[in-house]
């Protein structure tokens, strides 16, 4: 089980956590504007990738908040956590 | 048998302290300190148990952990009773009963014994090859061979003992408390660290604490003595906690282990009521110090598990802690100096050692100068070829070995013995290095896999990390913990180290023989009863994965994990493939290193705590009332009411006539209850639901449908309008959690800017309902000052009001159908509000209804229930619910997806009402519908989703979802069942009252 920095709360066990999928994934200003391609590529397209990703997770048993992680999916190291709307770290 | 096998007293054993237990029925004694498997071999048993296949007689082959035979059965036919528990590691205690596993009708003389002399034909995956044909036939083959199969019974009555779990969080962990685990212990606790110790074991030391030759020295003092003193000390050091009797049990990610800590095992019986038997322990450390020693390796010639051979290294074992001597006529057999270690150790007590016989060819070292010297015979360049004696060891032959090792020469020996120690070299304790994704290197040296790549803050340090011999140990160490713990200094540096151990190994997988290797049993896997020849009849068979190998021949699957026997399998595969080691790779070490008792894994969550429910305010009343209960989410609900001897269909035919013709009353305090507050709480609502909530009047509801980004129906419920920037939503009671994940999810990812809050308050309402055309004079009792006139309290609106000084929103909004009102009141108020309603409406014989007469009613109204008439694939169009979806709103969840090239075909399924050619028959949910059975193979258009006897109606409603089913009203449809067909017709999903006349009647 991981240890996830909370960025509200510090550090706490993974059990207190649900992941929610890719992050930076933006939901369109305008969904009436944009073709069923389009928005198929919204709704439905989600990258997998082994090594590292951009997730959403949220602290579900504790303060609730969302917030942004960088993880490696191949050995589960978290590179960083950061609050929703922050720039992702660039290294 | 005779005590003189007690060669000599022990500290570790208290000779004082008599200890009586029963073995097979019979009653033998030990002392205090004793394991079972000692205080056995004290009484001169060996055989304790048969193998799993051949059922062939084995003994105690090891002193610990890894012992692959004695494994027991504690006290069968009771509570306690525990299969498969290791002879070598259950201390005795007064009262302890054990058994033998896998005989009948004894360990003796054991029918199945009979294997033994079939095994030419029951050679590796005989179950797989025997058994596949015909197919149909497995499940009779699977009753006999499932009898036949397993080791052990469980239990049949519940668990008397306690369990618990216990978080630890510290800066160092050491596991393993041997000579290596001391000084990593005591340096990390010294420099300040909070560092925790555990050992398997009841004693410190490891296998130093036992060792006492003068041939292994520090600073001048005997290799025991030295060590004693450092855990004197230890023990007095505050941030250091020590745990013995203690296992890891898993090395997860990020330094996260479980431990099983063992608290009562050791206690007779009678003092164990009360207290908790295991703890697990949920360690995190933020760094981690291996420490988990070698186990030795046996040797693998024919005949190499007849009772009466073991470890070279448990003679020694059984000798110094326990006093024990094994055999009276020894014999060592050895590829390595660690024999000699042996030897020297049982003739310093007087126990006979008549020969060693070694691989090797040219040797020579001080421990061996030293048996020379005593006149026991070695024979050098020599292998155990076969043994003899059937229920124990009574002879062995030797053979000169071939230069190359491969061949044995020259004529056969016979030496009578009633013990063989064998020693194939030491194997490093890596299971909980690998399981926490660390990688190995194989050593070619001395054939050995070692820690390479750490995957998180951690070392292996001592034989674990293939550092055998005490000067190996000790010179490396000070360093190493200087590095890894970031100190200065410690205070083993410049130890002065006496160590006379000659590192010459002579490794031959397999041991020849004289005879063709299928007239042989050189077992590899003693548990599985896993031969050399099983895994070399895999290789020509094909399979070349060792974790098929393994698999296939059943290697390593036992309860031990084949903590003997894997390193040669891996040896024996790359021998015959022709392959290098290094590249076969290992079998995969999975958790637990030792088996866990369930007790332990489910800790206090036992019985009511197993899966812990809700109850509503007014949930007593229910079961006083002999409510039956269903599970709703966490929740338990009243799902209907008995009078007497009624059947459940009973009770919600008069529950349901009784609603609809005077009055009805439901707990509905399970309805998830969100409190939104803030300025833009409209426009909030307006985006999650898909009908407009802009210009709902303050003290108004409205009914909502929440849809998923996909367009499919989500939740819904009624939300009311308490003032101008405050609504009450009503969610599902099972969608209340995520409904409130998911709201929370938009506010602050997509819509921060909007000034909402959301808090759940399921919990602090007790909400009552009551229904039917007398409900209006049952409320206006028990509020008598609220002015109910349908002009100044219409369908669909709320009022805050008091019922006597208690404040609560009664909301006129329904389910049924009928003219309904729900009051909502503090949690604490709900039991005595129901009581009131209930005094008010006995007059008009209100009737408590549960959770399946609802559904009834809602049904006859063709209401939806989420997720029993949807399923994640209904819009509201496929419910026919298109009224509620805004036009004129630009954007709201899921809208997008309304008109989707796939949301718009026409032929989705779409939900209908259903109505039988004959009334009384009432359909199954879940039945297949169709349109014609005859023509194969048959269209299923859809199936039946709610189905109820309509009290009201006198006739069977449903409803279902259908393929098209929006354009097929009067359809003549098949329901096909088992035994018949049903003939029924597509009606509207509406049955009763289509004009609402009811709600203001």
């Amino acid at each position: 089980m991981f240890l996830i920095h909370c960025p509200y709360c510090g550090e706490r066990e993974q059990s207190e956590f649900k992941a929610g999928g890719e992050a930076h994934i933006v939901r369109p200003k305008q969904p009436t504007e944009l073709s069923d391609d389009q928005w198929a590529e919204y709704l439905f397209m989600r990258k997998n990738i082994k090594g590292v990703q951009f997730e959403r997770w949220v602290h579900t048993h504790g303060c609730r908040k969302w917030f942004n992680m960088v993880r490696d999916t191949s050995n589960d190291e978290i590179k960083a956590t950061y609050k929703m709307g922050e720039k992702p770290p660039t290294k | 048998m005779t005590n003189n096998l007690r060669v000599k007293s022990s500290k570790f054993i208290d000779e004082t302290y008599k200890i009586s237990f029963k073995f097979n029925n019979k009653t033998y004694y030990g002392y205090k300190g004793d394991t079972l498997a000692s205080a056995l071999l004290a009484n001169g048993i060996h055989l304790v148990g048969r193998s799993f296949k051949y059922h062939r007689p084995r003994g105690i082959m090891t002193a610990g952990s890894e012992e692959p035979n004695a494994i027991i059965q504690l006290h069968i036919n009771t509570s306690r009773t525990e299969p498969n528990v290791r002879a070598t590691e259950i201390e005795i205690y007064e009262g302890l009963e054990a058994s033998s596993q896998n005989c009948w009708p004894s360990v003796n003389f054991d029918i199945g014994g009979i294997n033994n002399f079939l095994s030419p034909v029951l050679p590796a995956g005989f179950y797989y090859k025997t058994f596949m044909w015909p197919a149909s036939f497995w499940e009779k083959y699977e009753y006999f061979i499932r009898k036949s199969a397993g080791l052990g019974k469980s239990p049949t009555e519940p668990d008397p003992d306690m369990y618990e779990h216990r978080y630890i969080h510290c800066d160092v962990l050491v596991i393993g408390a041997g000579i290596s685990g001391i000084i990593a212990a005591k340096t990390s606790a010294k420099n300040g660290f909070k560092t925790l110790l555990l050992d398997e074991k009841p004693y410190l030391g490891g296998s130093t604490i036992h060792q006492n030759s003068e041939h292994f020295k520090i600073n001048n003092q005997i290799s025991s003595s030295w060590l004693e003193k450092e855990i004197h000390e230890i023990k007095k050091i505050d941030n250091l906690e020590i745990k013995t009797r203690t296992s890891v049990a898993a090395f997860h990610g990020y330094n996260f282990l479980l431990a099983r800590e063992n608290l009562t095992d050791h206690l007779p019986l009678h003092q164990r009521d009360k207290k908790i038997r295991h703890r697990l322990l949920k360690i995190r450390a933020k760094k981690v110090i291996c420490a988990t020693g070698s186990l030795e390796r046996p040797l693998i010639f024919d005949n190499n598990d007849r009772p009466g051979i073991l470890l070279s290294s448990a003679i020694e074992k059984y000798s110094n802690l326990f006093g024990v001597a094994c055999g009276q006529k020894n014999v060592l057999f050895t590829n390595n100096d660690s024999a000699y270690e042996t030897a020297i150790s049982l003739f310093q007590k007087g126990i006979n050692v008549e020969a060693i016989i070694d691989n090797r060819e040219e040797v020579d070292s001080k421990l061996i100068k030293e048996i020379e010297k005593n006149n026991i015979k070695i024979y050098k360049g020599y292998t155990v070829n076969d043994t003899f004696g059937y229920r124990k060891i009574n002879k062995i032959s030797i053979m000169q070995l071939s230069k190359d090792g491969q061949k044995v020469v020259g004529s056969k020996i016979s030496i009578d013995c009633d013990c063989l120690g064998m020693s194939g070299g030491w194997t490093p304790a890596v299971h909980l290095f690998t399981q926490s994704g660390g990688k190995l290197k194989f050593r070619d040296d001395d054939q050995v896999f070692i820690p390479d790549k750490y995957p998180s803050d951690q070392i292996s340090i001592g034989s674990c990390n293939g550092e055998f011999t005490l000067d190996e140990i000790l010179t490396g160490i000070s360093k190493r913990l200087k590095d890894f713990l970031n100190i200065k200094k410690t205070d083993y540096e410049n130890l002065e180290i006496q160590s006379h151990f000659n590192k010459t190994k002579r490794n031959i997988w397999l041991l020849p023989s004289d005879k063709i290797i299928g007239k042989t049993k050189p077992f590899v896997d003693y548990q599985n009863d896993a031969t050399a020849k099983d895994i070399k009849l895999a290789l020509r068979e094909g399979f070349r994965s060792i974790e098929h190998v393994k698999r296939y021949t059943t290697t390593g699957m036992g309860t031990d994990q084949g903590k003997l026997g894997n390193m040669h399998a891996l040896g024996i595969i790359s021998e015959t493939a022709g392959s290098r080691m290094g590249e076969l790779g290992t079998t995969t070490f999975r958790p637990p290193y030792t088996p866990l008792t369930f007790g332990t894994i489910v800790g206090r969550n036992v019985g009511e705590y197993f899966d812990v429910f809700r109850k509503t305010p007014i949930h007593d009343w229910h079961v006083d009332n002999k409510a039956k209960f269903e599970n709703v989410g966490q929740w338990k609900r009243a799902w209907f009411y008995p009078k007497e001897n009624e059947s459940m269909h009973e009770a919600v035919q008069r529950e349901s006539k009784a609603a609809r013709d005077s009055a009805g009353i439901l707990d509905a305090s399970t309805l998830g209850k969100i409190d939104i507050q803030g300025t833009d709480a409209s426009e909030f609502l307006n985006r999650v639901y898909t009908n407009a909530w802009s210009k709902l009047a303050i003290g108004k509801c409205r009914y909502g449908l929440m849809l998923n980004e996909d367009g499919m129906v989500y939740d819904d419920g009624v939300t009311t309008r308490l003032d101008e920037n405050h609504y009450i939503m009503t969610t599902t009671t099972g969608g209340a959690a995520t409904v409130l994940g998911k709201l929370e999810d938009y506010l602050q990812t997509e819509w921060p800017e909007l000034d909402v809050y959301l808090t759940s308050v399921t919990d602090h309402y007790a909400t009552i309902s009551v229904c039917g055309p007398n409900s209006k004079k049952i409320i206006s009792k028990v509020i008598p000052n609220l002015d109910l006139s349908d002009k100044k309290f219409p369908h669909m609106s709320f009022k805050n009001t008091k019922i006597d000084k208690v404040k609560c929103r009664v909301m006129r909004i329904s389910f049924t159908g009928e003219q309904s009102y729900e009051i909502n009141v503090q949690a604490n108020y709900g039991k005595s509000v129901w009581d009131k309603c209930m005094q008010a409406g006995k007059e008009f014989n209100i009737t408590p209804y549960g959770t399946e007469t609802m559904h009834l009613l809602r049904a006859e109204k063709g209401f939806i229930i989420v997720g029993q008439d949807t399923d994640a694939t209904m819009t509201p169009i496929d419910l026919q619910m298109g009224w509620i979806v805004s036009k004129k709103k630009y954007d709201f969840i899921g809208k997008r997806s309304l008109y989707r090239s796939d949301t718009i075909r026409e032929d989705r399924k779409q939900l209908i009402g259903l109505i039988t050619e004959n009334p009384k028959e009432v359909l199954e949910e879940g039945a297949q519908i169709v349109l014609d059975a005859s023509k194969s193979p048959v269209e299923m258009l859809g199936h039946v989703t709610s189905s109820y006897y309509s009290p009201n109606l006198k006739k069977s409603i449903a409803l279902g979802v259908v393929k098209g089913g929006k354009n097929m009203m009067g359809q003549k449809l098949i329901i096909p069942m088992e035994n018949k067909q049903i003939n029924v017709t597509v009606t509207d999903p509406v049955f009763l009252d289509k004009e609402n006349k009811r709600l203001n009647a």
